[in-house]
C-alpha cells in the first residue's frame, strides 16, 4: 500500500450557479474532490457536465453572473471562494495555478510576437528582465520542442501551425512556474499524430517542474494515456472517482458503464453500437435523485427519489450510486464491462505474480 | 464480404487534381488521386488536417472544380460541364453531411425550411402540403419529432442538430452521401447515436457513404474500405481489417500508432511512430500505385513495394 499522498487542494461540497434571464442554473451540485500533490487527475464528462466551470472556479474565471452558492476550495490553507476582486486573484492565477486552454487559435494574442507573450510571463513570475528573460524564453521554447528559438521568438502566432501554437501556450503556462497546471481539452483541436506529441510534452513538463496537472477531456483515450486518477462528472456532480485502472477495469457507476460501452473501439463491427438514450437533465430544474437515472435502463426505484451518497469501493475508489449500498439488488453490468473486468483481473494476477517472482 | 470485383462501381474518381490560387502560382491540394466506391459500401478517407480529404469530398459534390481528371457517378461523367438535367439529377443523387452542426444550419431559418430547402429547387414542383409531409417523414426517419419543423436550430442540442443535417441530406432521396467528419464535433455519448443512425439508414435504403474522418477508431468501426491520404496523395488503400492487420506505408503505420486507446495498460505501452517523408528515396526510382495483395494498394517505388509484399506474406 502506498502511503497517503499529500493533498494540495481540497474541494468541499462546492455548489456553483449562474443567474440567467431571471432563472438559476445550478451548474455544480456538491462537488467534493481532493487533488494530491504531483499527481495527474483527469476530469471526464460530456459537454455541459460542468467540468470547465469547475476548473474556472478554481481560477475565478467564470462569467460575472456566476457565483459560489456554498462550499469551499482549500488551496494550501487558503479558501479560494473568499477571493472576490481580480487583485485578490492575481496571487493565484498563473503564479500558483496556470491553465492551458482548448483552442490554441484563440488563446494567443495575434498582435504580439510569441516571444513577447512568453517573456511577459517570465518577467512577471520569475522576476527576470532584459537579456536574462530573453534567454529564459529561448530555454523554454527548446523545452517544449520548438527548434531555432531566436528566429521563432520574433514570429507571430499566425506563422505557427496548430500543434506548434499549442506548444507555445504550454510554454506560457509553464513560464509562470505554477504548482498546478490545468489543461482544458488540450488536444481536441489537434490531429491524432500531433495530439500524442503534445501529451508527451505536458507529461515531460510535469516531471521536470513537479507540477500537479488537472486534465479536462471527453476523450477516454487521452485519459488512459495521462491520468493517475480519474473523476467522472455528470450533470454537475462527480459520479465516480478512482485510480485510472480502477475506473477503466472496474467501473461501478451506470454512467461510467454507458460511457465505456459506447466507445467504437469496443464495438463489434456490423452491430449497432451501445448508445446512451436521451439527453442530460435540464439544470434549470432541481435534479431529484440520481441525475443519470432517467437515461439508465436498469435504474432502481430509489434512484428517482433520493440522491445516492458517495460510497467507497476501495480506499481510493468511490462512486455515487445506490448499487453499492448493501441493500441494493445485484445488478449485472453490461457485457462490455464484464469483459473489461475480466481483463482487469487477469492483469492484476499478472502483476501480483510479477511482484512475487 | 462479397468480392470487390463482382460489385458495381457507383463512384469512380480517376486521376483527379484540385488546385487553388492563381494559375501562375497554383497550390495543388489534391494530386493524382484515384479510387472507386462500390454500391452499398462505406468508404473511409483518413488523413490529418490539411491533407486534402475535405477537398476531395467537395470535389465529389462538385463544389471544387477539377484541374485534371474525371469523376464518374453510376458510369456517367459528373465533373466538368453538364447539361441542366444531368446537373439536377446529380445534385439529387449526391448529398453531403457537414462536420459542425453548430455552423452548418441557418440560424434564422426554421428547421422545416432548412430540411425542405432542396425541395424548392426549380424543376421540382411540390405543393406546400407535399413538402410538409416529406419534411415530417425525413425528420421521423432520423429519430426527431415532426413537430420540430416549426422550431429554430438554436433550440436543439448538438446531436439533434446533426440529425437535422442528416434529414436535410436525406430529403432528396440521394444514393450517395459524402459525410465530412459527421461526428467529430459531437460528444462521446452522442457519437454512438449518430453512428448507429448512419448505419441503420444505410441498411434500410442501400446508401453508399464516403466517410471523411481523422479518428481512425471510428473509421475502423464503420468503414468497409479505408484510404489513407497524405499531402493530397493517397498512400494506401485496403479493406479496413486488412489495413489494421498489415499497415504497410510508413505514414499509415505512424497514424495507426497514434490512435488513443481507452485502455490504460495498452495506451501506456504503445510506441509512437513518427513519419518522416525523407525516409523515401524517390530520386532514382519514381513511386507508383500498386496492388500488393488482393484489394490492398500501396504507393511506393519498386524496392519498397517488394518489401511490402514480403511483409504481407509473412
Amino acid at each position: 500500500m502506498e502511503k497517503q499522498p499529500e493533498t494540495i487542494m481540497q474541494i468541499d461540497d462546492l455548489h456553483f450557479a449562474f443567474t440567467l434571464r431571471g432563472q438559476l442554473l445550478h451548474v455544480l451540485r456538491g462537488i467534493t474532490l481532493d487533488v494530491y500533490k504531483g499527481e495527474s487527475l483527469a476530469i471526464v464528462g460530456e459537454s455541459g457536465s460542468g467540468k470547465s466551470v469547475l476548473v474556472k472556479t478554481l481560477m475565478g474565471l467564470n462569467d460575472g453572473n456566476g457565483y459560489v452558492e456554498s462550499g469551499h476550495i482549500l488551496y494550501e490553507g487558503k479558501d479560494l471562494t473568499t477571493l472576490k476582486t481580480d487583485a485578490e486573484w492575481r496571487g493565484i492565477r498563473g503564479r500558483e495555478i496556470a491553465m492551458v486552454l482548448q483552442d490554441p487559435m484563440t488563446s494567443l494574442n495575434p498582435l504580439k510576437t510569441i516571444g513577447w507573450q512568453i517573456q511577459e510571463a517570465v518577467e512577471l513570475h520569475q522576476d527576470l528582465h532584459g537579456e536574462e528573460a530573453k534567454q529564459a524564453v529561448y530555454k523554454i521554447l527548446g523545452e517544449v520542442g520548438i527548434a531555432d528559438a531566436p528566429r521563432r521568438y520574433k514570429q507571430y502566432p499566425h506563422e505557427f501551425s496548430g500543434g506548434m501554437r499549442q506548444r507555445v501556450v504550454i510554454a506560457v503556462a509553464v513560464a509562470c512556474r505554477p504548482k498546478v497546471l490545468i489543461c482544458d481539452e488540450p488536444t481536441t483541436a489537434l490531429d491524432v499524430t500531433i495530439q500524442a506529441q503534445i501529451l508527451g510534452i505536458i507529461k515531460e513538463m510535469q516531471k521536470k517542474y513537479g507540477l500537479t496537472t488537472i486534465y479536462i477531456t471527453h476523450d477516454l483515450g487521452v485519459v488512459a494515456n495521462v491520468a493517475d486518477r480519474i473523476a467522472v462528472m455528470y450533470a454537475g456532480d462527480i459520479v465516480e472517482v478512482g485510480r485510472c485502472e480502477e475506473v477503466f477495469y472496474d467501473p461501478r457507476h451506470p454512467y461510467t458503464w454507458a460511457l465505456l460501452s459506447s466507445l467504437p473501439q469496443l464495438g463489434v463491427k456490423g452491430e449497432p453500437l451501445y448508445a446512451i438514450e436521451g439527453t442530460p437533465p435540464n439544470l434549470f430544474q432541481e435534479v431529484k435523485g440520481d441525475a443519470f437515472a432517467p437515461r439508465n435502463p436498469g435504474a432502481l426505484k430509489i434512484d428517482f427519489v433520493k440522491r445516492p451518497p458517495m460510497l467507497a469501493v476501495s480506499p481510493t475508489h468511490k462512486a455515487r450510486t445506490w448499487l453499492l449500498d448493501p441493500r441494493a439488488p445485484q445488478v449485472n453490468p453490461p457485457e462490455h464491462i464484464r469483459a473489461l473486468r475480466e481483463k482487469g483481473r487477469a492483469l492484476k494476477l499478472c502483476e501480483e505474480e510479477g511482484t512475487h517472482a | 464480404m462479397p468480392k470487390a470485383t463482382e460489385r458495381e462501381k457507383l463512384l469512380e474518381v480517376e486521376h483527379i487534381k484540385v488546385q487553388f490560387g492563381k494559375k501562375s502560382k497554383p497550390f495543388v491540394a489534391v494530386k493524382d488521386v484515384s479510387f472507386s466506391i462500390y454500391q452499398g459500401e462505406t468508404f473511409g478517407l483518413v488523413g490529418e488536417s490539411g491533407s486534402g480529404k475535405t477537398t476531395i469530398g467537395r470535389a465529389v459534390i462538385r463544389a471544387n472544380p477539377l484541374a485534371a481528371g474525371e469523376i464518374r457517378f453510376a458510369g456517367q461523367r459528373i465533373s466538368g460541364r453538364l447539361t441542366k438535367e444531368q446537373d439536377q439529377q446529380v445534385t439529387q443523387d449526391i448529398q453531403m453531411i457537414f462536420q459542425d452542426p453548430m455552423d452548418s444550419l441557418n440560424e434564422r431559418a426554421k428547421v422545416g425550411y432548412i430540411v425542405a430547402e432542396g425541395l424548392y429547387a426549380p424543376g421540382r414542383h411540390y405543393t406546400e402540403e407535399q413538402r410538409r409531409e416529406l419534411v415530417a417523414k425525413a425528420l421521423s426517419d432520423v429519430g426527431l419529432l415532426p413537430e420540430f419543423a416549426s422550431r429554430f436550430p438554436h433550440e436543439f442540442s448538438g446531436g439533434q442538430r446533426q440529425r437535422i443535417g442528416i434529414a436535410r441530406a436525406l430529403i432528396l432521396n440521394p444514393k450517395f452521401i459524402v459525410a465530412d467528419e459527421p461526428i467529430s464535433a459531437l460528444d462521446v455519448s452522442i457519437r454512438a447515436q449518430v453512428l448507429n443512425l448512419l448505419a441503420g439508414l444505410q441498411k434500410e435504403r442501400g446508401l453508399t457513404y464516403l466517410f471523411i474522418a481523422h479518428d481512425l477508431s471510428v473509421v475502423r468501426f464503420i468503414c468497409d474500405r479505408i484510404a489513407v491520404i497524405h499531402r493530397g496523395q493517397i498512400v494506401e488503400l485496403a479493406g479496413s481489417e486488412q489495413l489494421f492487420a498489415h499497415p504497410l506505408h510508413p505514414y499509415t503505420q505512424a497514424l495507426l500508432s497514434a490512435i488513443p486507446q481507452p485502455d490504460p495498460i495498452t495506451e501506456r505501452k504503445k510506441k509512437l511512430l513518427v513519419y518522416d517523408p525523407a525516409c523515401h528515396d524517390y530520386t532514382t526510382d519514381a513511386p507508383t500505385w500498386q496492388e500488393v495483395e488482393p484489394g490492398h494498394f500501396v504507393y511506393g517505388n519498386t524496392k519498397e513495394l517488394d518489401g511490402y509484399r514480403k511483409a504481407v506474406q509473412a
